[in-house]
């Protein structure tokens, strides 16, 4: 192949890169503090079209805020939030219209009953479906008759994704959806989520703490701690960027051994074992440089990389609640 | 099309997926001519992202695991690998590689080695034979 071809291939791979992509909601240098706590700071992130793009950190890092701000909830203090290109404070009638919204706490009003709380959305959307929302409500095995007051915590969820779905939002906005669910209502919403990509040009806005969710329907990840973004990219590529690598020395050390990239060494003596972040090619050669061999190698899962980069864990079950 | 998911191990889920089946295709039970489920219904099956799905079908294809029928879907190939001998024999050769260092390192004999793969391959066989 000739230069000129290789550089015109390379320039079609760069073409089809995120930054070219259509962007549906951007924020550029955002920074939000509450009295003296700083939710978030300096937070910029696009989230192109048609992708489903999740936001990770542990309780507290400021992931609700962030959605709170695309939602048009929260003004920004310091930097600019775009959806569809336009302000959600100034024009929330026109940016809430193209979103479908799930909040944690799944907030309905308890007096109303499930008929009437679809009766009562339906009319905030030109775009209601009816016969979805009818689908929606079999499948989930909703009784319209119900009071919301009386629903379980599931049903109370499915109502929630039911009136977030049924006018077909061009996006989706999960804010930590699965919390505190069973795993049968789990599924019904990661079935929402690849559903709603699955027809062309919806995209998905998802905050979680549960990595293994995240890793199986995330196109883009963006992992938040204490308000700024530590980790940002496509999922296959971080997840390529990083190597769990045991190393070994022929004699014992009395500490975690060097090198660039290594982010917390676990191990004593001759064996120690660290998430790297970096070129294969390039670790190889630190830990022949630091005089030890790999006897290891495989491709660490997103909760190693969450825990490595942010040096805590993110609680992967839902026992404290 | 029976395809499990692990998020524990690292291994990209577009390579589960892509692994399942061409364990599935050399074990027969997924016969030639046999067609995979369309993209979106398997993303909704396995609970996963449908590009990663969508990746998984191009893999496969690039390998001549499988064929895409224009609008019509992903079926597997009538005529296996479409890979010369001397490719195949090549990807081969740097699995016995990393299986024989690692026997050696684990102090497992060579002809234990051997006998473990042949009983790996009547397992299989007998897999296939359930179907």
């Amino acid at each position: 192949m000739s230069d000129a071809m290789t550089n015109a291939a390379a320039h079609t791979m760069r073409d089809m890169g995120e930054a070219d992509c259509e962007t549906v909601v951007q924020l550029d240098g955002v920074t939000r503090r509450f009295g003296s706590t700083t939710a978030l700071e300096g937070v910029s992130l696009h989230v192109p079209r048609g992708t489903v793009f999740g936001l990770v950190g542990v309780n507290g890092a400021g992931k609700t805020t962030l959605l709170k701000h695309v939602l048009g909830l929260l003004k920004a203090q310091t930097g600019r939030v775009r959806v569809f290109g336009l302000d959600p404070v100034a024009d929330p009638v026109g940016v809430l219209s193209k979103i479908g919204y799930l909040s944690e706490e799944k907030d309905l009003p308890d007096w109303m009953r499930v008929d009437e709380l679809v009766h009562y959305s339906r009319a905030f959307y030109s775009s209601w479906d009816d016969r979805y929302a009818e689908e929606l409500r079999q499948a989930f095995e909703l009784d319209p008759a119900r009071k919301i007051k009386q629903l379980s915590r599931g049903q109370r969820a499915r109502t929630g994704l039911l009136v977030a779905l049924a006018h077909r939002p061009e996006i989706l906005v999960l804010d930590e959806p699965s919390t505190g669910l069973d795993p049968i209502v789990r599924r019904d919403i990661l079935a929402a989520i690849i559903r709603t990509i699955s027809e062309e040009g919806r995209t998905v806005l998802f905050s979680s703490h549960l990595l293994d969710e995240v890793d199986r329907v995330c196109d883009h990840v963006t992992m938040i701690d204490q308000g700024r973004i530590v980790l940002s990219g496509e999922l296959d590529r971080i997840k390529g960027s990083y190597h769990c690598l045991t190393v070994r020395f022929d004699t014992p050390q009395s500490g975690p051994p060097t090198i660039t990239g290594a982010l917390a060494w676990q191990g004593a003596r001759h064996e120690w074992t660290a998430v790297c972040n970096g070129r294969l090619g390039s670790l190889q050669a630190a830990v022949a440089q630091a005089g030890a061999r790999i006897v290891d190698q495989r491709a660490p899962s997103l909760d190693e990389i969450f825990v490595a980069q942010v040096g805590r864990e993110c609680p992967a079950s839902e026992e404290g609640e | 099309m029976q395809i499990h998911i692990t998020s524990n191990d690292g291994v990209p889920i577009y390579l589960q997926i892509v692994n399942q089946v061409k364990y599935l295709v050399a074990s027969g039970r997924l016969a030639p001519g046999e067609e995979l489920p369309p993209i979106r219904v398997l993303a909704e099956q396995l609970l996963v992202n449908p590009n990663t799905v969508a990746r998984a079908y191009r893999e496969l294809e690039t390998a001549g695991v499988v064929t895409k029928r224009r609008t019509a879907g992903t079926y597997v190939s009538r005529r296996g690998s479409p890979l010369d001998r001397r490719e195949r024999l090549r990807i081969l050769a740097g699995r016995v590689d990393a299986l024989l260092a690692e026997a050696r390192q684990m102090d497992v004999p060579i002809d234990q080695v051997l006998e473990l793969i042949r009983r790996r391959e009547e397992a299989m066989q007998r897999g296939a034979n359930e179907e």
